[in-house]
């Protein structure tokens, strides 16, 4: 129990995970498959969250959380498809990929509207997955499909070193 | 950039636009030749992607073209399987589902005066750069949009794909407790609502009508949502069953996409000005007042002050939700009995961003023979493109900056949508 240290964490939400992503936009899917996989995996009382990339509703996922992983597909010039781009969101301001979602508003929209209203979470990590595909249809393509097993695992990894007592 | 006989002006990235697409303006002499709104129609990929698949299916697939309204989706697709199977869902049932819809109607609106549109009266670049100096005036939005996420949440299981909604009524009825948990939440986003009507009618608004007829469902008594008669303010009416004969699609030469006009009449535009102006006397009396001290009229043809309608409509949506709770009592039964019989079925409902029509053929073998999506956007887009033809050309003597900017902001009065209609909009105007 950390209390003793940090009275207000044990009031805190969960770990959240988010996927983000559009089934039907091929790649823009990878999101929504990770979490799939996730849901069998991640350690009790973690969230999962599906979203489709809308600010708003990403923040409101993510407030307060002391840990919020987001996964999400990206179009990336020059492509290297089925890349993962891992960041870790800690301050105001910081610069990343242009999500790919099916959206005219995106994560960095998101980030930046949360940092506005001090609504981050405590540590934010984005798993930004570059997508080959984005046209209309069901199903990722190989390059995709075959990244997703390490950003599973990544990701479990993330949230096994979150419950780890911080020393 | 500008050339002795060539203007371009290009926008990589329109922002605040839900969904991808492309505005091109050719401008010849001084008159503005083209306006051409390119939008992206994910429909026509659902419509191929139904055929053959089960006919209770529509209505959780369709829910995936669009995040922002897939109650809309949802709505649309069960009144037309239901109509095609000749089932009417018990009046509880039907409650049930405006009170759902009521939940969409306020976070869509909420999300798009908020975050999309006030910037643009207000001088910021993004919601995000308002929400940096207005913070109290963006958590409002954001509290009023929460307030119908929860509503979502509680009927359908989830707010964004709601999940239990099925053909015939819902997997599952709430309890009725678990509705009157939100009235306190609702009666405070209601405040808040009312609220917002004042605030954003104290924008400034340019006059500018648009010149096109208005269509939405009507229903005499109400404020129609889920169900009514298709009704143009031109006097044209007619039920879903009607719309393939009364409302038609045809290529363009200037453009790839199918544009819509009205068997024996023009173009039209749906959405909340044409809503209101069908429907303005069936608002609620708090609603009613509240447009009254905005400065409506009973009509409203102003692209510009749809904000404010959009914000009446969504003190009507919060009291209609707020009704429909003390109302409830958890149905008989959650869902009626739907069998599948071979028939060609028709649905019409009022998306947020305007009248959604599906329609679907079923075979014997109870699977989809043929399915046709006629989203607003994609009806809105010929009304759209003339408002902006009007709109540019009583502007050519702007910057190439400030016709842009006010394009973009002229396109977001509609509200365009996200996935079922345009995502990343480039601006090109060809001037020579």
């Amino acid at each position: 129990m950390t209390a003793q240290r940090s009275p207000e964490l044990s009031a805190r939400r969960p770990a959240v995970v988010i996927g983000v992503g559009n089934e039907f936009r091929r790649d823009d899917g990878a999101g929504l498959v990770v979490l799939g996989s996730l849901r069998d995996q991640a350690p009790p009382g973690v969230t999962m969250i599906a979203a489709d990339g809308e600010p708003a509703r990403l923040v409101e996922a993510w407030a307060g959380a002391p840990l919020a992983i987001v996964v999400d597909a990206v179009r990336a010039r020059p492509p290297s498809p089925g890349a993962v781009h891992r960041f870790v969101v800690d301050r105001p301001g910081t610069s990343m990929a242009r999500p790919a979602s099916s959206h005219g508003l995106g994560l960095d929209d998101a980030i930046a509207l949360a940092v506005a209203l001090d609504r981050m979470p405590e540590r934010l990590i984005v798993y930004a997955i570059e997508a080959a595909d984005l046209s209309q249809g069901p199903g990722l393509t190989g390059a995709v499909t075959a990244a997703l097993g390490g950003v599973v695992s990544a990701v479990l990894a993330d949230l096994a070193g979150a419950r780890a007592p911080r020393r | 950039m500008t050339h002795r006989n060539e203007r371009v002006l290009a926008v990589s990235e329109l922002t605040r636009v839900e969904g991808e697409g492309a505005l091109y303006v050719r401008v010849s002499g001084s008159t503005v030749a083209e306006a051409r709104l390119d939008i992206y129609e994910p429909p026509r990929f659902f419509e191929a992607f139904l055929r053959g698949r089960g006919y209770t299916e529509p209505p959780d697939i369709t829910a995936r073209i669009c995040g922002i309204c897939p109650v809309a989706y949802q709505m649309s697709a069960c009144a037309a399987i239901e109509d095609a199977c000749g089932v009417t869902v018990d009046e509880p049932v039907a409650a049930l589902r405006r009170l759902l819809y009521c939940g969409e109607w306020i976070e869509s609106h909420a999300l798009h005066i908020y975050l999309l549109h006030a910037p643009d009266f207000l001088g910021y670049r993004s919601g995000i750069e308002m929400a940096a100096s207005r913070r109290d005036v963006v958590e409002r939005g954001l509290a009023m949009k929460k307030a119908g996420n929860t509503i979502m949440e509680a009927i359908g299981g989830r707010a964004i794909h709601p999940v239990n909604v099925r053909v015939g009524g819902f997997y599952r009825a709430p309890a009725r407790a678990e509705l009157t948990a939100l009235s306190e939440q609702l009666r405070r986003a209601l405040g808040q609502a009312l609220d917002t009507v004042t605030w954003v009618a104290g924008f400034e608004f340019p006059d500018h009508d648009v010149d096109a007829d208005l269509l939405a469902l009507s229903r005499p008594g109400t404020y129609a949502i889920e169900r009514g008669t298709v009704t143009a303010r031109s006097g044209l009416s007619f039920p879903a069953s009607g719309w393939d004969g009364q409302v038609i699609e045809e290529q363009v030469p200037h453009s790839t996409a199918l544009h819509a006009h009205l068997a024996g009449g023009g173009r039209y535009l749906t959405g909340p000005l044409a809503r209101y102006s069908l429907s303005s006397r069936w608002l609620s009396p708090l609603a009613r007042q509240a447009a009254q001290a905005a400065g409506l009229g009973p009509d409203c043809r102003n692209p510009f002050r749809s904000i404010v309608v959009r914000a009446v409509e969504t003190v009507y949506a919060l009291e209609e939700a707020l009704r429909l709770i003390a109302a409830y009592e958890p149905p008989g039964r959650p869902a009626v009995d739907v069998r599948p019989r071979a028939a060609i079925g028709y649905g019409v409902t009022e998306a947020p961003r305007g009248t959604l029509y599906h329609r679907y053929q079923i075979a014997a073998d109870s699977t989809i023979v043929s399915a046709r999506i006629v989203p607003p956007t994609s009806q809105n887009q010929a009304a759209i493109e003339a408002d902006l033809r009007a709109f540019v050309q009583a502007r050519l003597d702007l910057s190439d900056e400030e016709l842009t900017r006010q394009c973009e902001q002229a396109i977001r009065n509609y509200d365009p949508c996200i996935s079922c209609s345009a995502h990343f909009l480039d601006l090109t105007m060809d001037k020579s």
